[in-house]
């Protein structure tokens, strides 16, 4: 990641955590592509979906994004999860990996293909209380917002704040425990 | 589910994620802090000479040592608890409270006549020691292993040892205030001993609690 690329995903951090919702949704896009660049270039053999590894960080990323320091360099906080996201990805299938710690600069962002269909997290989400289950669902896989959601599923707006709220800690929380 | 999809519920879920590490880790000092010194005195009570212990060196080493210990286990835990954050800073300040220690041994094979080495280094609270450190230090480990379940830390074992070393050095901190065996002989013996109890303790339960 270059200095600039740093610079600016931290500022992206920094704007969402002070509210800016189109900023977090552009920190999250330009996280994936690294994470995935990162990634791929690490799982050489089969077994282990790379695109399972980047939604399973991206989680962890967004359930411990209070642990960033806002004054710290952003990408060692971003690889450091990553790295640990998949070393546990290796060692929940029962294999050992090495993976170096200073590998990082040179990453370059990749885009998420077609085809690309991750299955870890769908098969959490299906293990998730009905309701949280259904407004995971809805706002993910069926691209509805909150306010939609509310209306189909006949729940106020902020119980369907609250749903998704602990429905993705959830399924971040079954990842760290398996 | 495509990852597109997951990133527009993350987007989508702006409840914030909690207080700062920093405030997380104050409030769990402060609250270990205080369970050690409740438990203490339910327990134990400061030894009765205490005042005058306050005036001799011996006593008041072995806080200077408990708390080098124990500022250099905070920041190393607070780093571990944090991705990506350095520990050559922290790593090297641990050598402190044990340089601290040896120095002080050494001057106490100068400052005590031979025959009553074997009678400093025994003590006559061995036993004690090694039952109330690990024993006051055990709610404040809870504390800290439940700060670094909302912490983050890539290294749950090793997070778990750093904060079973803290629990023991705010633990130890304590039970000097009660033990009469003063020598840097019995501290350099007995102190690391019970301390290891709760680093282990603390490696177990990091790695048993502290994933993510």
């Amino acid at each position: 990641m270059s200095g600039n690329q740093e610079a600016e995903l931290a500022r992206l951090m920094r704007a969402a955590i002070a509210g800016d919702d189109r900023a977090y949704e552009l920190f999250l896009q330009r996280t994936a592509g690294l994470l995935r660049g990162y990634c791929r270039s690490r799982i050489s053999h089969g077994g282990i979906d790379a695109e399972d590894i980047v939604q399973e960080t991206l989680l962890a990323v967004h359930v411990k994004r209070h642990t960033w320091r806002q004054e710290s360099p952003i990408s060692p906080w971003l690889y450091g999860i990553a790295r640990y996201k998949l070393v546990d990805a290796f060692r929940r299938r029962g294999r050992a990996v090495e993976i170096e710690i200073g590998e990082l600069a040179e990453t370059l962002a990749v885009s998420e293909p077609e085809t690309a269909s991750a299955h870890e997290v769908e098969r959490v989400l299906e293990t998730l209380p009905a309701g949280q289950k259904a407004v995971v669902s809805s706002i993910s896989v069926e691209g509805h917002s909150i306010g939609e959601t509310a209306a189909r599923l006949g729940m106020k707006e902020t119980a369907v704040r609250v749903a998704l709220h602990r429905g993705l800690a959830a399924i971040a929380r079954r990842f760290g425990r398996q | 589910m495509k990852t597109d999809d997951l990133i527009r519920a993350l987007n989508a879920d702006t409840r914030p994620s909690g207080p700062s590490l920093r405030a997380a880790w104050t409030g769990a000092v402060l609250a270990a802090g205080a369970l050690a010194a409740l438990v203490f005195a339910v327990l134990l009570g400061p030894r009765p000479d205490i005042a005058e212990a306050a005036g001799t060196v011996r006593f008041l080493f072995k806080f200077v040592v408990t708390l080098a210990l124990a500022g250099a286990a905070l920041l190393l835990v607070v780093r571990l608890a944090r991705p990506g954050a350095g520990l050559a800073m922290p790593v090297s300040l641990l050598l402190v409270a044990p340089a601290l220690l040896g120095g002080a041994v050494g001057l106490e094979f100068i400052a005590l006549p031979p025959d009553l080495w074997r009678a400093n280094w025994v003590g006559s609270n061995s036993t004690v020691c090694l039952t109330f450190i690990p024993l006051i230090g055990l709610l404040p480990l809870a504390v800290f292993v439940t700060a670094l379940r909302y912490s983050a830390p890539t290294r749950p074992g090793l997070a778990g040892a750093a904060a079973g070393l803290l629990a023991g050095a705010v633990s130890a901190t304590f039970y000097a205030a009660q033990c009469n065996d003063d020598s840097p002989f019995f501290v350099a013996t007995w102190y690391p001993l019970a301390i290891a109890m709760l680093v282990i303790a603390g490696f177990i339960a990091g790695r048993l609690f502290a994933r993510w």
